[in-house]
């Protein structure tokens, strides 16, 4: 049995302090901070998916935007439908946040099959710029393509449901996303601990080896890719019903930037990486944002510190290296 | 749609391929030389274009704003290459990724502080404005040294690769780098000189594009993406998988947006036929590049068969 | 199962080449089941490009691959370990951030079934643990189970490979210089490890340390220029005038 570590309480301390900050600033009135903390959650979400390829599997995806796009898509195509009671493939379109994220994962677990089955031909620098240049293709589809708003994106006019609750809320809003996180971070730990992880995380390490042992890299790669992108494709319909927008920028290389940097300042491969990674991002742009107009030359230089000089991410700093027993 | 309207295409996407392989080939040798991925390749596109703006504007010479620009992109690209990039040779591309990246934010942030946030305007220079008649068509006469220069340069790449002592360090470096060293050639210089002369072509290209262009933040990534489809195509390390790389890309992305929308709109309305040729149309070079995987996952002309 | 006479490991006319150089030139040899068959050449003689070839890591140009009868030739790799071709590696090649422990696990884990299992955690699975403990404890390194394999010494190292090797239970050892960087010490306790390894599985073993060689095995074959110029048993081959001259320089 696996000891308890730092990097448990650690993660204990995370998940809790997510949870009572927005409540306490419900209490306070400040809704301004639920959003904000609204959108870490989604964003590091969207982080626990692209750790999956690349901190469990080594994959180092650039262009995870597709997925989260694709999600938001998903979330504004069937609002829009619901919204104005066209057909859509001769089905309904729905307001139900419950449909929208099953349709949501669906789309971009098929994506993420078949750019995974094109990229994972390859590997290192080839599968980096692969990742990206495909990203972009149906980026450039999406703004292109006048249907569904092309470079303006597509409104949600009327945020979509969830039983039981008032997701016009801030805090319910939130509570579902959070709710949504830790499900998240409890299947990557899962797969983590899995057979199928023991796998994912040697063929990271040493690809060539596992197959001598018999096990197919490709078809464990590849599983692990299209799950990946369906969580962050979730995110991606959270982020549209958060922003009530779908937005193609969310499918813009600058995404897949900001999320590789999420998992890398976090800790890659740490299961609560994303979520502090996420953290400090939205932190970063809310406080230095305030102070100057140029706050992104001061994430650059924070970048390249973290790059030159630390290793493991903020959660590498604080509990330490990783064991993998 | 007529031969002219067609030819006046062709000749547009030979432009651009020859501009793309400006901007490839320093990436392909980077990549070859060093073994490095440099998403940051697109931001000394951008210095190149904005110093010859900035300097054109100025002096009101364009040929001056071309060699400032050049001399720019070559003078910041040796900069990072010293202070940065050469730390990560022999880190994992995960590094080299977020270390780039990064460079990107500094560098256009730096270039948004130096230059303002508003885009920039290049003017065709006096010399090279109207157009010339090639019996076929009219054809801007800027465009048309935009290809002679494209390729001059890439012969001039091609004399320096194979035929000077430079470049027979080069390509000693993409081979065997432990030997170089070993036999006394200065590896560190050798790699500053190679990042610069990479980062000088991609400044050359910018401030060539300038003129036909809006001179803004961020102009450089989505050439720096075109790049990246044209090195895959071609073959990481390989000059001359740049090239036909670049001119595949180049003439097939814009004889598609050209010819796709008149192709369906012969058996669908104009409208629905504009708007699904040209969404077609935008994504048929990533096309190419997927069946270009399948057929040659190393690309056309990698390097090191 | 095959009978005892049908060779357990049978290449007939293996041919490969990089361009003009012909690095396996007609190769045919058995590996029958309980023998040592080691497989001995200088360096260059295209001993690692014949290994690949048998563990189904590049495909041969011409000639076929049997294996318990069957036809592998255009087998991949993963296909043949599957099948039970256990293979160790010249230079280790282990998982380095796993400990000892885990790297067995894994290779049990391969051995017992497909790793599209996600969601019992391995540290709990109480077969695969104790399973890679029994294995580490026949090779001698249950006391360092809890080691990342990285931080294992060299020639522990190599024994790990043996004990990966062993939990894929093959039907034969693809041994690739189990010996080298091995301590005088350790390489007499592995030679006796595998005098009693091959009453499990036939052993094809590529070594450079002849002592090794000559204490182990049954039949030996020389490689030289990606030909065999030689095989027999150990007594035949020190005699044989070919041998002598492409090691010794001796001319007949």
């Amino acid at each position: 049995m696996p000891d308890f570590t730092k990097e448990h309480a650690l993660n204990a301390v995370i998940a809790l302090g997510l949870l009572v900050v927005p409540l306490w600033a419900y209490f306070a009135g400040e809704i301004f901070t639920i959003t904000l903390f609204t959108r870490i959650t989604i964003l590091a979400l969207a982080g626990v998916g692209l750790n999956i390829a690349l901190g469990l599997g080594g994959m180092v995806s650039f262009g995870h935007a597709v997925y989260f796009g694709a999600g938001g898509y998903a979330a504004g195509i069937l609002a829009q439908h619901a919204f104005n009671g066209a057909p859509l493939l001769g089905l309904s379109g729905s307001n139900q946040m419950l449909v929208i994220w099953l349709v949501a994962m669906a789309v971009s677990g098929l994506l993420a099959a078949v750019i995974g089955a094109f990229s994972l031909r390859t590997s290192g620098i080839f599968f980096i710029m692969i990742t990206l240049a495909f990203a972009q293709m149906f980026y450039y589809f999406a703004i292109s393509w006048p249907a569904y708003g092309g470079e303006d994106g597509l409104p949600i006019y009327v945020r979509n449901q969830f039983p039981g609750l008032n997701t016009m809320r801030p805090l319910e809003l939130f509570l579902i996303c959070w709710g949504v996180l830790m499900a998240g971070l409890a299947l990557f730990a899962t797969l983590r601990a899995s057979r199928f992880g023991a796998a994912l995380m040697a063929i990271r390490q040493n690809p060539d080896r596992v197959a001598s042992l018999g096990i197919n890299p490709f078809g464990i790669k590849l599983a692990a890719f299209v799950i990946s992108g369906m969580v962050t494709g979730l995110a991606g319909a959270l982020m549209a019903d958060l922003s009530r927008f779908a937005s193609p920028a969310g499918m813009a290389w600058t995404m897949s930037g900001e999320l590789i940097v999420i998992i890398i300042l976090g800790g890659t491969g740490r299961l609560f990486g994303p979520v502090v990674g996420a953290a400090f991002l939205v932190g970063f742009e809310v406080f230095f944002g305030g102070l100057t107009e140029h706050w992104k030359l001061w994430l650059g230089v924070v970048l390249l510190a973290a790059v030159l000089f630390g290793r493991g991410g903020i959660v590498g700093l604080i509990a330490g290296r990783e064991r993998f027993g | 749609m007529t031969l002219a309207l067609l030819f006046e295409q062709l000749l547009n996407g030979l432009q651009l391929g020859l501009m793309l392989f400006l901007m490839s080939a320093g990436l392909t040798l980077v990549f070859g030389v060093m073994g490095l991925i440099n998403l940051a390749h697109g931001s000394l596109f951008m210095i190149g274009a904005f110093f010859c703006a900035a300097v054109a504007a100025a002096s009101g010479n364009f040929w001056l704003g071309l060699v400032a620009g050049t001399a720019a992109a070559a003078a910041a690209g040796a900069l990072i290459e010293v202070t940065v990039l050469r730390r990560l040779y022999t880190a994992d591309h995960l590094d080299q990724v977020l270390a780039t990246y990064a460079l990107i934010l500094i560098l256009s942030e730096g270039t948004r502080i130096i230059f303002g946030p508003f885009p920039l305007y290049l003017d065709v220079p006096a010399s090279l404005s109207g157009t010339v008649d090639l019996g076929l068509t009219l054809y801007p006469l800027y465009r048309l040294a935009l290809i002679g220069f494209g390729l001059a340069v890439a012969v001039g790449l091609w004399f320096l690769i194979s035929r000077t002592r430079l470049g027979v360090r080069i390509r000693a470096g993409e081979n065997d780098r432990e030997m170089i060293a070993a036999l006394g050639v200065n590896i560190r210089a050798l790699y500053t000189v190679v990042f610069a002369l990479g980062a000088a072509l991609a400044g050359m290209a910018g401030a060539l594009v300038g003129a036909v262009q809006a001179v803004q933040v961020g102009m450089g990534e989505p050439v720096l993406i075109l790049a990246f489809v044209v090195i895959v195509i071609g073959g990481i390390g390989s000059i001359k998988g740049a090239m036909v790389g670049a001119l595949l890309v180049g003439v097939i992305d814009t004889m598609g947006r050209f010819l796709l929308p008149n192709i369906f709109a012969t058996f669908m309305g104009a409208s629905q036929a504009s708007s699904i040729g040209s969404a077609l149309a935008s994504i048929l070079i990533y096309l190419l590049m997927a069946v270009v995987l399948v057929l040659r996952p190393k690309g056309l002309f990698p390097p090191h068969a | 199962m095959a009978d005892r006479e049908t060779p357990v490991l049978e290449l007939n006319n293996l041919r490969k080449s990089f361009g003009a150089l012909k690095a396996t030139d007609d190769v045919s040899l058995t590996l029958r089941a309980g023998e040592v068959h080691a497989l001995i050449g200088p360096n260059g003689a295209g001993k690692s490009t014949l290994m690949a070839q048998i563990s189904g890591r590049t495909l041969p140009d011409a000639g076929r691959i049997r294996f318990q009868g069957r036809e592998i030739t255009r087998l991949n790799e993963v296909r043949r370990a599957q099948l039970g071709l256990g293979r160790s590696f010249q230079i280790s090649s282990l998982i380095p951030e796993y400990s000892a422990r885990r790297n067995v696990m894994l290779a049990l884990q391969a051995r017992q079934s497909h790793s599209f299992r996600f969601f019992k955690p391995t540290l709990w699975d109480r077969v695969l643990i104790e399973g890679a403990d029994d294995i580490l404890e026949r090779v001698g390194l249950r006391g360092r189970a809890s080691v990342p394999s990285a931080e294992l010494s060299h020639g522990e190292r190599r024994l790990l490979e043996i004990a990966v090797a062993l939990a894929l239970e093959p039907k034969c050892f693809l041994l690739d210089e189990p010996m080298a960087g091995m301590g005088a010490e350790g390489a007499g306790q592995l030679v006796s490890f595998l005098r009693e390894l091959k009453t499990q599985a036939p052993i094809l073993l590529v070594e450079h340390d002849m002592d090794a060689v000559f204490a182990l095995a049954d039949r030996l074959s020389v490689l030289v220029y990606g030909r065999i110029i030689a095989s027999g048993s150990v007594e035949e081959i020190r005699n044989d005038p070919q041998v002598r001259e492409a090691y010794l320089g001796d001319s007949a």
